[in-house]
């Protein structure tokens, strides 16, 4: 429908969060309204310290059939994660 | 310095009353509003009203020392004994009206926290130092959707400047002063709401301007709200649907 | 339930030969509990049930707002006002939530108000009983939020990603709305003998309705055979009953109401409560548009949004021209 206000995806800091998560969408006529509608509908039990909103529309996203030759390549790449190594213990932490 | 029990009491029961009535006001639009976003916000504002009732009449109740509650206050007193400023007994009218009126008072409120945060009554301070983050937002938001509804479309427009020309009479009564005023100006409890006018003044017009309405020129005011003198009919109607159970079942636990 | 009697787009269940490969590997992501996500291929029969179901879903919080809606203004202390408030509010939030899950799938929320009001989809059939006293309120938190519960608990579990979300963060909340629902009803049946006689008469009215939101017997559950295999609906309509009702008899109980139900017996054999089936043909009614609040529940739901139809406008119109006054500055 040509007159309905456009769809915002939410993002929210909570308390002790390290950074901001998609926790839904709303609708609102701008930014700015964007930011209050997301303060009243996903904050209400003090959920958040930090809101973003991004218009749903401008998010560019990777496509599902994608996933394998995106994700998995990097799966075989073990010697990346710390515990690949073993490292006598007598060298201490590291 | 000491203040009269009596006029602190009055000072009270305005403030609480206010919230009192406005909370209940904006409650009646809960599942009638334009949209989700703003039927939740809405809730919210009068939540907010609400608790800020709790804490003033809670407090007017311990100063009245009879052994009330803050529910006895909003629920067994008549409509005489309400001291609410007549702006909020309005009805609700359109969302523009309801957004408009809370314009008009949570403009006063945040002038009127700004100073009572100072007060020398630490009560009254706390209570101001927790609303005033309320009122903040409040008045951003309501201010926010007079601009938008008042520079939106034609209708949205004549419908705002329709529901300022019918508020706007209603102003004047929040910045009148009686004797009860001068006393707690003179204790350091609370200023003059005269003296406030011109900060409040500064701020509607601001907002007025943005939202192309045009502020009218009368300065005739009704009154009658805060001394309780004489309130308009609809308050009677909003206490009857209000105080129905604590009047039919009296005495009960809820 | 807030989804009773969704009509599920299919043929019927398919066998896995008679899948396509596509068919196939949808079938095996349900089947291995991998959640479906909205760029994600799924039948369209999939995609068109599931929008029935979570708009109607949706479209029952909204409408579920008017029957507690109606005491927020007579609440009887401040507490309870803001509690209500509160609540009441929630369920807004609710149907905000879900109706942004449906958009994913392509149907915008405005759309899908005006099939509602167009009487072209439904709500479910409790919002069209009246809440008549004070205890209805508590009983409306207990009983109908509580049977929702048996219901959303089951359905964290569904299939479909964004629908699964919603219903993770709804039951979070739910579990205030009935705590505060039999804390209300709790005052009422242990105050006075007027005030319990209200709760007793909020529990005979509303138990019946309550056990109606499940939907029909399972035996006359139409289609729920494909929306089981795509895990849109995890139990049976008569196994969540049968939670309700096990869960909910003690909690009559100990109001010392009596029970609403001649026929509520605990069998020891089956290990569950027998109760009696509800009036089949007040429910086949209700939902037909014959409850006793449908006309009145839809001509609010239609006034409120036309009404606000000048400000939905008037505020896109302004942030439209505050955005164009922008481009033109830059």
């Amino acid at each position: 429908m040509k007159n309905e206000w456009p769809l915002w995806e939410i993002f929210i800091r909570g308390q002790h969060g390290m950074s901001h998560r998609h926790v839904g969408s709303l609708h609102a006529p701008d930014a700015a309204m964007a930011i209050k509608n997301a303060r009243d509908v996903y904050t209400r039990r003090n959920e958040g310290v930090s809101i973003w909103v991004v218009e749903a529309q401008h998010i560019s996203a990777t496509a599902p059939g994608d996933k394998g030759p995106l994700f998995e390549p990097s799966e075989s790449k073990i010697y990346r994660h710390p515990t690949f190594f073993d490292i006598p213990e007598e060298v201490g932490s590291m | 310095m000491s203040v009269d029990k009596q006029q602190l009491l009055q000072f009270l029961l305005r403030q609480g009353d206010n919230t009192l009535v406005l909370g209940h006001r904006v409650s009646e639009w809960c599942g009638h509003s334009p949209i989700l976003e703003e039927d939740i916000a809405l809730a919210n504002t009068a939540l907010d009203l609400i608790g800020q009732t709790q804490m003033w009449l809670g407090y007017a109740a311990e100063v009245q020392g009879e052994g009330k509650s803050a529910d006895d206050l909003a629920f067994l007193r008549d409509a005489w004994d309400f001291r609410n400023v007549l702006l909020v007994e309005m009805p609700n009218g359109d969302f523009g009206q309801t957004l408009l009126r809370q314009f008009l008072f949570d403009a006063f409120q945040s002038v009127l926290m700004g100073r009572l945060m100072k007060s020398s009554d630490e009560q009254v301070a706390a209570i101001a130092a927790k609303a005033s983050k309320e009122i903040t937002y409040h008045v951003e938001r309501s201010a926010d959707t007079v601009v938008g509804l008042g520079d939106g479309t034609e209708e949205s427009h004549n419908r705002m400047q329709a529901a300022l020309e019918y508020l706007w009479p209603y102003v004047g009564e929040m910045f009148e002063s009686d004797e009860t005023d001068a006393a707690m100006a003179a204790a350091g409890i609370a200023p003059d709401p005269a003296s406030l006018r011109e900060e409040y003044e500064a701020l509607i017009g601001k907002v007025f301007a943005e939202a192309t309405l045009s502020v009218p020129e009368s300065r005739y005011n009704h009154k009658g709200g805060r001394t309780g003198y004489m309130h308009t009919e609809h308050l009677g109607h909003l206490l009857t649907s209000m105080q129905w159970l604590q009047r039919a079942y009296p005495g009960c636990e809820w | 339930m807030y989804a009773q009697m969704i009509k599920t787009a299919s043929a019927g269940v398919k066998s896995r030969e008679e899948m396509t490969d596509q068919e196939r590997e949808f079938q095996d992501k349900i089947d291995n509990d991998i959640k479906i996500e909205p760029r994600d291929w799924m039948p369209d029969d999939y995609r068109r049930t599931l929008i029935r179901q979570i708009g109607q879903h949706a479209h029952s919080e909204v409408v579920g707002q008017l029957p507690e809606g109606n005491w927020i203004t007579r609440a009887p202390t401040l507490e309870r006002k803001a509690i209500l408030l509160a609540k009441v509010q929630d369920e807004a939030g609710h149907g905000l939530y879900l109706y942004s899950a449906a958009e994913t799938l392509g149907e915008s929320r405005d759309e899908l108000v005006k099939l509602l009001h167009e009487g072209r989809m439904k709500y479910s059939s409790i919002f069209n009983y009246p809440t008549l006293n004070w205890a209805d309120i508590g009983a409306v938190g207990w009983l109908v939020d509580g049977a929702a519960i048996v219901n959303q608990v089951a359905l964290q579990r569904t299939s479909y990603g964004p629908y699964s979300r919603a219903m993770i963060r709804i039951c979070k909340e739910e579990s205030f709305h009935a705590r505060q629902g039999y804390h209300a009803i709790m005052k009422m049946a242990f105050g006075t003998p007027e005030q319990k006689r209200q709760a007793q008469s909020a529990v005979d009215r509303l138990w019946f309705p309550a056990i109606m939101m499940f939907g029909p017997t399972d035996a006359d559950s139409t289609n729920s055979d494909q929306s089981m295999a795509w895990k849109i609906k995890v139990k049976s309509n008569d196994e969540l009953r049968q939670q309700f009702v096990d869960q909910t008899v003690p909690q009559i109980e100990y109001l010392g109401l009596d029970l609403p139900d001649p026929n509520i017996k605990w069998n020891e054999e089956r290990g569950h409560y027998d109760f009696s089936d509800p009036d089949w043909s007040e429910f086949f009614n209700v939902i037909k548009g014959n409850g006793p609040c449908n006309v009145d529940r839809m001509k609010d739901r239609v006034a409120a949004w036309d009404d606000g139809q000048w400000v939905r406008d008037g505020l896109l119109a302004h942030a439209q021209k505050k955005a164009a006054a922008k481009v033109a500055a830059e």
